[in-house]
């Protein structure tokens, strides 16, 4: 096969230093994830093939909730569709930053672990990606998410339920410490957010959207909504303006 | 949970998850042009995070006066602007004093 020529940086070796920082931030985050997983009601083995397969943790969190409620399948489709939307959108824009060692059969694998955060160190590095790298690149961030998460699982287990109740808040904190941030700074994000809200505490509170819609729908609808009012709104050249 | 109904849930929702990534790295190599559609991908990752969060959080303890706690303590110290570990142990701590209170302060 003909190699596009890259530099010494594109390479196996250096994807697995580019994804230590990653599996260090996985490992903690994916902890809480365990421990939120077993305090649901999945057994230890359960939560750590969750992580494994999906790699993802607002998707993770989503379905690990509809899973508990006895959701529908189709609900559980849907709601992983829309959460994780943004990979596809990653994935179109990595494509275009792949050298020609990134092959149709590679792209099977790889695209396995496209991830926030493999793909922003894969955008952010000044050397196209191939396959080696990419492959280098998201192996230990997935044994950082899956052992986090059997740490946590195992933890979770066997602690008091006081204890175990006070780490599984600690997902949806992370998840405030990524959102509030960003809304902090960018108007369009903070308007969304507060819409996004307000629409999930409507289908939580309101007793009959709350008897019709369950907790993955609703997530899903408030989501659109509130995005689509938000790219009406705040249009993508405009929104930098504001920002 | 049952292992043949996790199994078929798990296979729904990382099927799922995995053709998401897999289609578009696989079909389409172009870039998006229109703007709100951007923005609208740009969004979605927050909308979801946030209507995940509120008010499910509220009650993820099973006692609302430590899940308060918590989320103050990681409102703050994401104004703040703090890590997402650093924010994610003030969580946990705010919310395991109040627990604490409530297991051995009497109430």
């Amino acid at each position: 096969m003909s190699n596009k020529p890259s530099t010494d940086k594109n390479t196996f070796r250096q994807g697995i230093l580019d994804g230590i920082p990653i599996a260090l931030g996985y490992l903690s985050v994916s902890f809480s994830f365990g421990i939120l997983a077993v305090t649901s009601g999945l057994t230890l083995w359960q939560a750590v093939l969750v992580s494994l397969f999906n790699l993802t943790s607002a998707g993770q969190v989503a379905g690990l909730s509809i899973m508990t409620a006895s959701g529908g399948l189709i609900e559980m489709a849907v709601s992983q569709l829309i959460i994780n939307l943004r990979y596809g959108l990653m994935s179109i824009s990595l494509s275009q930053k792949t050298d020609k060692t990134v092959t149709v059969p590679a792209r099977f694998f790889l695209a396995y672990g496209i991830t926030d955060e493999i793909f922003g160190v894969a955008a952010g590095v000044d050397h196209p990606i191939g396959r080696r790298y990419h492959l280098g690149l998201m192996l230990l961030p997935i044994a950082g998410w899956t052992l986090g998460t059997f740490i946590g699982a195992a933890l979770g287990a066997v602690f008091p339920e006081f204890l175990s109740n006070a780490l599984a808040i600690g997902i949806y904190g992370m998840f405030v410490s990524i959102v509030v941030p960003k809304a902090k700074h960018n108007r369009g994000i903070l308007i969304c957010v507060l819409i996004a809200v307000s629409i999930s505490a409507l289908f939580y509170f309101e007793p009959h959207l709350s008897s019709v819609i369950s907790g993955g729908f609703a997530t899903i609808i408030a989501a659109i909504i509130a995005a689509a009012v938000g790219a009406a709104f705040f249009p993508k050249d405009k929104e930098e303006d504001a920002a | 949970m049952n292992p043949v109904t996790f199994f078929i849930y798990l296979a729904v929702m990382a099927g799922t998850t995995y053709l998401v990534r897999m289609i578009p790295f696989v079909l389409f190599r172009r870039k998006l042009k229109n703007r709100r559609l951007i923005a609208f991908f740009e969004f979605i990752p927050y909308t979801v995070l946030a209507a995940m969060t509120l008010p499910a959080m509220l009650f993820s303890t099973g006692n609302i006066y430590s899940a308060i706690a918590g989320f103050i303590a990681a409102m703050i110290f994401s104004i703040l602007e703090k890590s997402l570990l650093t924010v994610a142990i003030a969580t946990c701590l705010a919310t395991l004093a109040v627990e604490l209170v409530f297991k051995f302060g009497g109430f």
